[in-house]
């Protein structure tokens, strides 16, 4: 059980950093996801703490030790491939005691770890059989056990839930956030799928280019997203960005664009005072869109041309167009409209956010 | 129920087969015919170049000297008295394993190294350690032959230059069988190395980082997973390089003519001996006949292996 510390992390591929000045602090026991879009660097820090990606320059502690000259098998850690890299000229059990065999374990040691894993995982049946003979979330699991027989420090795992379909991978998914909870081991995991990572962390890093964009609780990244990339990044469907002005009018401030005025809520002002007569752009979740009733105040609602209408059962999604932009909502499933009708629409005021467009920060 | 069905459609079969015999166009339309003749081209080749060369040998080995008079395997017993021919049999199979077992060596060591270079490097020294491979082997052995000359060439003077004696490469024995098999390795490692290269190429890189994550060092990802990856390629190369290694013949040709004194002649070189330059055509085609069941018996063996190994 150990805490892992990255210092000023950087890797250059040929010029190009494919990491840039990462710093974390992932705390003993703590899930911590990465994720982000393909080529943000996120597997490659993965493999920087793994020690299979050379570090250029920077520091990766696990536990007390700086392990940078440390060859992967000595950093004490277990790694869970996207493929699963099961080898596949051993049976499971072999796989399963490889890591134990190069560490010469003795051989009643290694049995009754590999059967302990194997019960956890439900997976006794499979340790004659060869990976080829297995299903793709038997392998998972699989190559979970081969991680776990161990008892490593630090788990990693780079995108393990990718290559199964959609069912199996909510199952499993569930079942690494059990396993997480019974083994209390620290995990690094890294994915592309929000939902994965919002569900599965403790703690969440988006990743662009290199660069750590937010750290975070998931809750605290999707309601406090720091700049618009982790705003349009973490939730489904993305936050609506609308291009307005702000402008002032009898003593309140207004975003506005063709066919939308909303009044800026009153805490937001004093942030938002300088953008007077520049553009911004308001964020708002399909979520945080409602139906308007009578009872909403006139400046949070704008009228809206349904385009395409996706009912899902529990909710129904609305493509709407307000002036040349367009805006999704996620509306009640009792809301009885069709496309090419027109609705009224209300923001949840203090769900509205900014955007400096230069910076693509959030004004807060 | 099922009566009253068969019989109309008994009939109309027959009607039809009365209509198919009257017209060859009809014939041609129907699956089986069309099949037999879209073959016929490659069972043509087939029989021409393989089967009936191969009955016409057999037959050719039964016949006397003067192809006169079937002698049936007077031929081959023979051939079991003759001290040259056991001579043959012991340098063939000498020639083969020892050729084969450095090619084999030497192709994956060569194939680990180049795996390991930069890509862009690989391609320039995967080409140029393809060369010996690609040249026409009756001519790089005619350059062999000029290194491996006594008096005036290369070997020898390096070997004066570093201190020790020169050599007759071809004219000793020992030297003479020696200087085959070099040149056989020689032509022979590329064709391994670019096999195992291929294989080697074949093997997920996740498959080594995982390994090492597993604690084992390079040693040990050789061995538990290189090798075991590469089983199959292994086999597979080392089959056919035995086939083609036991069957050669440009090599003593071109170096030794089988001398001295009939110590490096392969079954090859020897049927053309007996058969072509001594006149005994039927005794140097049951030569060559000889080699047949002990390559079919080990192509048997390996693709078993091979086979079980891919289950």
């Amino acid at each position: 059980m150990a805490q892992v510390v990255l210092k000023d992390l950087n890797k250059k591929f040929d010029e190009v950093y494919a990491v840039k000045d990462v710093n974390l602090h992932i705390r003993d026991k703590e899930f911590m996801v990465l994720v982000g879009p393909s080529g943000c660097g996120k597997s490659t820090t993965l493999r920087m703490v793994a020690g299979l990606e050379e570090i250029t320059s920077g520091e990766v502690h696990i536990g007390e030790r700086l392990v940078n000259d440390l060859p992967p098998k000595d950093r004490d850690i277990a790694m869970v491939f996207q493929n699963y890299a099961l080898y596949p000229h051993m049976t499971v059990y072999d796989n399963m005691a490889f890591g134990l065999k190069m560490r010469k374990f003795p051989k009643p040691e290694i049995e009754t770890r590999v059967r302990e894993a194997a019960t956890l995982l439900g997976i006794q049946e499979l340790l004659k059989r060869k990976p080829r003979q297995l299903s793709g979330g038997q392998r998972q699991r699989v190559a979970v056990g081969r991680a776990i027989v161990r008892h490593p420090q630090v788990f990693l795992f780079d995108e393990p839930l990718s290559n199964l379909d959609a069912k199996l991978r909510v199952q499993m998914r569930v079942e690494l956030k059990r396993l997480h909870d019974r083994l209390e081991t620290t995990v690094i995991y890294v994915t592309h799928d929000q939902v994965e990572a919002m569900t599965l962390g403790d703690r969440v890093v988006v990743m662009k280019d290199g660069l750590v964009q937010q750290v975070g609780e998931p809750m605290e990244l999707y309601s406090k997203p720091r700049n618009k990339f982790v705003a349009g990044f973490i939730g489904s469907p993305a936050m609506n960005f609308i291009e307005t002005t702000i402008s002032d009018a009898s003593g309140a401030l207004y975003a506005e664009t063709a066919g939308l005025r909303v009044r800026v809520p009153a805490e937001r002002t004093s942030r938002l005072a300088p953008y007077k007569g520049q553009a911004v752009t308001l964020g708002i979740r399909p979520e945080d869109l409602q139906e308007a009733t009578g009872g909403d105040p006139q400046d949070l609602v704008f009228e809206a041309l349904v385009e395409v209408v996706e009912p899902l059962g529990s909710e129904i999604l609305l493509d709407t167009k307000v002036g040349t932009q367009t805006i999704v909502a996620r509306v009640d499933p009792t809301v009885s409209t069709k496309h090419h009708q027109k609705i009224r629409l209300a923001f949840v005021p203090d769900r509205i956010h900014f955007f400096d467009n230069k910076t693509e920060q959030a004004i807060a | 129920m099922t009566a009253l069905r068969q019989e109309p459609l008994a009939e109309e079969w027959a009607r039809q087969r009365v209509r198919r015999r009257t017209s060859v166009l009809a014939r041609l339309r129907s699956k089986p015919v069309a099949a037999f003749l879209m073959c016929l081209p490659l069972l043509v080749l087939i029989v021409g170049l393989i089967i009936y060369p191969f009955f016409y040998s057999i037959y050719l080995a039964m016949l006397n000297k003067r192809e006169t008079q079937v002698v049936w395997l007077d031929n081959f017993r023979f051939l079991l008295t003759m001290d040259t021919f056991w001579l043959v049999v012991r340098t063939s199979f000498l020639f083969t394993f020892t050729a084969v077992f450095f090619k084999a060596l030497l192709g994956f060591i060569l194939a680990l190294v180049i795996n390991t270079l930069p890509t862009r490097g690989q391609r320039v020294w995967r080409g140029v350690s393809l060369v010996p491979w690609v040249m026409p082997l009756a001519l790089s052995t005619l350059g062999w032959w000029w290194i491996f000359e006594p008096t005036h060439s290369a070997l020898n003077w390096i070997l004066v230059e570093l201190g020790f004696a020169p050599k007759s490469w071809l004219a000793d024995p020992f030297w003479a069988r020696f200087s085959i098999i070099l040149v056989n390795v020689w032509y022979g490692t590329p064709f391994f190395m670019i096999m195992y290269l291929a294989g080697l190429k074949s093997i997920p890189l996740e498959l080594f980082d995982s390994a090492s994550i597993d604690g084992a060092g390079p040693f040990q990802r050789l061995r538990f997973i290189t090798l075991p990856m590469l089983k199959n390629i292994i086999a597979i190369t080392m089959l056919f390089s035995t086939i083609v290694t036991f069957a050669n013949f440009d090599i003593v040709r071109v170096l030794t003519r089988g001398g001295p004194r009939n110590e490096t002649h392969l079954f090859g070189t020897f049927s053309f001996r007996l058969g072509i330059e001594s006149g005994d055509v039927p005794l140097g085609a049951a030569v060559a006949l000889v080699m047949f069941p002990i390559l079919a018996v080990s192509a048997f063996f390996i693709l078993r292996g091979v086979r079980r190994s891919v289950v």
